[in-house]
């Protein structure tokens, strides 16, 4: 047997060059059965394009692919999964008006023949994945509309399908981006079966202490090149990341040097009209401070900070800023009380893909530029996008870029110098850094503490605790729509955040 | 267990009161149509008679074999512009090889009786060849179905006028056709106001293929998916190309068998039959709940939205209302109900 067998998967010299840039450089990935293969890399490494290779979605200029020391090629995703390779996409939406059994078995229904006509056989279709679902242990019916489920269970929903392909390698793609931690332990009983049944997955993450815990071995990319492959018990999470980034990385987060004054803006019995929504929400924020808003998945953290900004309906409550109770109904109520919100899905709400670097920035703010008809100065709007774009280390190659051509850091930064123009006295960042590499976030983060020193109001909401302890003045919790307690820095620690996200919740039997 | 949440449905989880309302908006459309037929009633008590119920059902049994193409159409996500066109086509076609010989302008002096299956699968065959180009232009060289089909539509009209203006006929109106084929579309099963019309037993048996195509077949699935969300079908490995070149040319057999009823129904043919046809069908559509972003529709909500312009249209005239004020309530009409629908998902906020 040749030494090539010991992989799984090989893949050889991939390089792989889009308009403008080479997203490939003759990587190599080397991955062995029954082993978690974690790939590491910031944001624009080229993890995502090597996936979409391997899945078929996108073909390589060059290289070679190996599957049991057999040269391979995929053309469509077909193909691949047939061949044994099953993916768990990061970005994909399921087809909301479908049920679970239906998104499930895409693409391949259970059939069921009448002579020459064929149908879809429900009845087997519902016990497959009825028997699947029981199998892994996860409470969803196979009936409910796709649309109605949580995110974590779609994000569980999307593993059960990949196992369901009995594939011989599963990508995961950031598969526990919005699972809670006690479906992140059961994602990973699940991934433990499978590797003790020779299953090999190759497991995406920025998160350090998963794949230090789940991973046998590591690769780690940067700039679309290989950087190495490592045990994963040779790793810790400083050689990971100066790995990632190229350079040491000292410190996450920068110095706190802002320090909180006097109150800003006040929230008051914040209530949703909505049965499940946020209830008797209240808390200040100073001038000064930044405020974390710490939750899990379905917390209301979004819609209430939605509320805010004018884009949800109240029932009851009001919202005083230097003492005066303010009426915001919609953004340009928010926007003129000086609020400013960079919203959760960034690709959803905040970017207009195919317009320019330069149009993103200036859009909320365009009335500034404006003369009495309505036309645009566009020489003081280039001369605050020039600004912004080298204050805030934007990389792109002109301000006249489609903001779509760039990484996602550099797309957020666009977006914070966006609301940075409309000169907010209160900032609320939902989820600032989710998806973002490690140097953008460290510039993010310098940023927001730059913005509390000069003595602006920020709000973060986070799902990553160790951000929301590493640069929050004070942490609200909040569990169920409810506020479940708020956290002076000094006293916070992960134990505390998660015994408050977790406060209202109904009790479960535990498995 | 791992999963703390509860994944019940929410409506299992609604109050009675919300539970009345979700079903009442869920089935908004039929309760407008009874509405409808109510307050007309109450105008005319004349109206609620079989008589007008199969007037209704005759005038509406070759609109609804149409808007059942187009209908799969919308739930992939695209349109379909050309439909009209199409089924103009299908009539001038089929006309054309259908007059009885002792009539004087005969299209084709010399042409022998055809087998009557003929003309019905020719214009249909016809049809299927430029659907399937629809949907391969739309999936393949991704053209948006809009452009699309508008440019087959515009195509089409050229084509079938070059047909109708062939010589001895000169673009004059196909008449004088085999009462074979007429009956069709004018015989019924029965006599009087208690009959079933043909075209009605065929609009109905098509519906319930239609109705099994949609939910009982992979082809079905695949089309809710691929209007769902695109990308999830593709990495899913559905052969996106050939689902949607299969359902335009599907929809396309459907307008021309549509259009060949036509022909037969009315007893002639001009390359103008079928005008605008697209639009009602596809106003019906909507109507009936089919989301024009895709992934959403069903079978009765389509023959509703049909049913519901088919009551207007009958119903109206019958209580003397004045065809222009009919045009506005239809457009007020079509706005409103889409508008009702699309606040069904925006309330959530």
């Amino acid at each position: 047997m040749s030494i090539q067998n010991d992989y799984v998967l090989e893949m050889r010299n991939i390089t792989k060059a889009f308009p403008g840039v080479k997203a490939l450089d003759d990587v190599m990935l080397r991955v062995r059965p029954g082993t978690v293969h974690a790939l590491m890399g910031e944001n624009g490494a080229g993890k995502s394009t090597l996936m979409k290779i391997l899945f078929g979605m996108y073909s390589a200029d060059s290289g070679e692919l190996l599957l049991n020391g057999q040269p391979v090629r995929f053309d469509n995703p077909r193909q691949a999964l047939d061949a044994g390779i099953s993916m768990i996409h990061q970005e994909l939406h399921p087809i909301p008006h479908r049920n679970v059994m239906e998104n499930m078995w895409l693409g391949r229904y259970p059939q069921r023949r009448f002579g020459p006509l064929s149908f879809v056989d429900h009845a087997k279709m519902y016990a497959d994945t009825k028997r699947l679902l029981d199998d892994l242990q996860m409470e969803i019916d196979p009936e409910t509309r796709v649309g109605d489920l949580s995110v974590s269970h779609i994000q569980s929903m999307e593993v059960a399908k990949a196992v369901s392909y009995n594939s011989k390698i599963i990508i995961m793609d950031e598969p526990t981006s919005s699972l809670t931690e006690s479906e992140v332990a059961h994602l990973f009983r699940i991934i433990n079966r499978l590797r003790s049944q020779g299953v090999a997955i190759i497991y995406i993450s920025h998160k350090m202490e998963e794949i230090l815990k789940i991973a046998d071995e590591v690769s780690i990319m940067r700039d679309g090149k290989h950087v190495g492959t490592w045990a994963s018990n040779e790793l810790t999470t400083n050689l990971i990341i100066s790995r990632m980034v190229g350079r040491d990385l000292t410190n996450l987060y920068p110095e706190k040097t802002n320090t909180p004054a006097d109150v800003l803006m006040q929230v008051e019995g914040l209530t949703s009209p909505l049965p499940k929504g946020f209830k008797n929400v209240s808390f200040a924020l100073r001038r000064g401070e930044i405020l974390g808003i710490g939750g899990l998945v379905g917390a209301q953290r979004t819609e209430l900070v939605e509320a805010i900004f004018g884009l949800r309906l109240m029932e009851a409550g009001r919202i005083v800023i230097n003492d005066h109770a303010v009426t915001i109904g919609s953004p340009v109520d928010a926007k003129r009380h000086k609020i400013a919100l960079l919203t959760e899905d960034r690709r959803a709400t905040g970017i207009f893909p195919i317009m320019s670097v330069h149009d993103n920035t200036i859009i909320a703010n365009l009335r500034h530029y404006a003369n009495w008809l309505g036309l645009i100065d566009y020489a003081e709007a280039r001369k605050d996008v020039d600004e912004n774009v080298s204050r805030l280390r934007v990389k792109t190659p002109t301000v006249r870029t489609p903001i779509r051509d760039l990484s996602g850091g550099n797309q957020q930064k666009v977006l914070l110098a966006r609301w940075l123009l409309t000169e907010p006295e209160v900032l609320i960042l939902d989820e600032p850094t989710r998806g973002i590499d490690v140097g953008a976030k460290y510039e993010i983060y310098a940023l927001m503490i730059e913005l509390a020193r000069r003595g602006k109001g920020v709000i973060m909401i986070s799902s990553e605790m160790p951000e929301l302890l590493g640069i929050s003045d004070r942490i609200l919790v909040m569990c169920e729509g409810r506020v479940s307690g708020i956290l002076d820095r000094q006293e916070a620690d992960q134990e505390k955040i998660m015994q408050l996200a977790t406060q209202f919740m109904e009790p479960v039997a535990s498995s | 267990m791992a999963f703390p949440e509860s994944t019940t449905p929410r409506s299992r989880q609604m109050p009675d009161s919300a539970a009345i309302r979700g079903f009442v908006s869920r089935n908004a459309i039929y309760f407008v149509l009874v509405l409808l037929v109510l307050g007309i009633t109450l105008q005319d008590p004349n109206f609620l008679s079989l008589g007008t119920l199969r007037n209704i059902l005759l005038n509406t049994a070759t609109r609804t074999i149409i808007a059942l193409g187009i209908g799969g159409i919308l739930i992939t996500g695209g349109v379909d512009l050309s439909a009209g066109r199409m089924v103009g086509l299908a009539a001038v076609l089929s006309a054309s090889l259908l007059q009885t010989p002792e009539y004087s302008r005969r299209f084709f002096p010399d042409l022998p009786q055809l087998p009557l299956i003929l003309p019905f699968l020719l214009p249909i065959a016809v049809a299927l060849i430029l659907g399937s180009i629809n949907g391969l232009i739309v999936a393949r060289l991704h053209v948006p179905p809009f452009i699309t089909t508008l440019g087959m539509a515009v195509i089409v009209y050229g084509m079938n006028s070059l047909y109708f203006d062939l010589p001895p006929n000169n673009s004059q109106p196909i008449g004088g056709l085999r009462t074979d084929f007429t009956r069709v579309g004018t015989g019924a099963i029965g006599s009087g106001n208690a009959s079933i019309p043909y075209i009605v037993i065929i609009a109905v048996i098509v519906a319930a293929l239609v109705w099994v195509l949609y939910n009982k077949t992979t082809l079905g699935k695949n089309m809710y998916a691929i209007g769902g969300n695109l990308e999830a079908a593709k990495v899913s490995g559905i052969n996106v190309t050939a689902n949607l070149i299969f359902i335009y040319a599907l929809a396309a057999s459907l307008y021309a068998f549509g259009g060949v009823l036509e022909a037969a129904r009315t007893g002639g043919a001009t390359n103008n039959y079928g005008v605008n046809y697209e639009l009602d069908a596809i106003a019906a559509c909507v109507v009936g709940g089919v989301s024009t972003t895709g992934g959403v529709g069903t079978v009765p909500g389509i023959l509703a939205g049909v049913l519901i312009f088919g009551v207007i249209n009958y119903g109206l005239t019958f209580i003397g209302v004045n065809p222009y004020w009919q045009q506005i309530i239809k457009g007020l009409i079509i706005v409103v109900a889409v508008a009702f629908d699309i606040a069904k998902y925006y309330r959530r906020k």
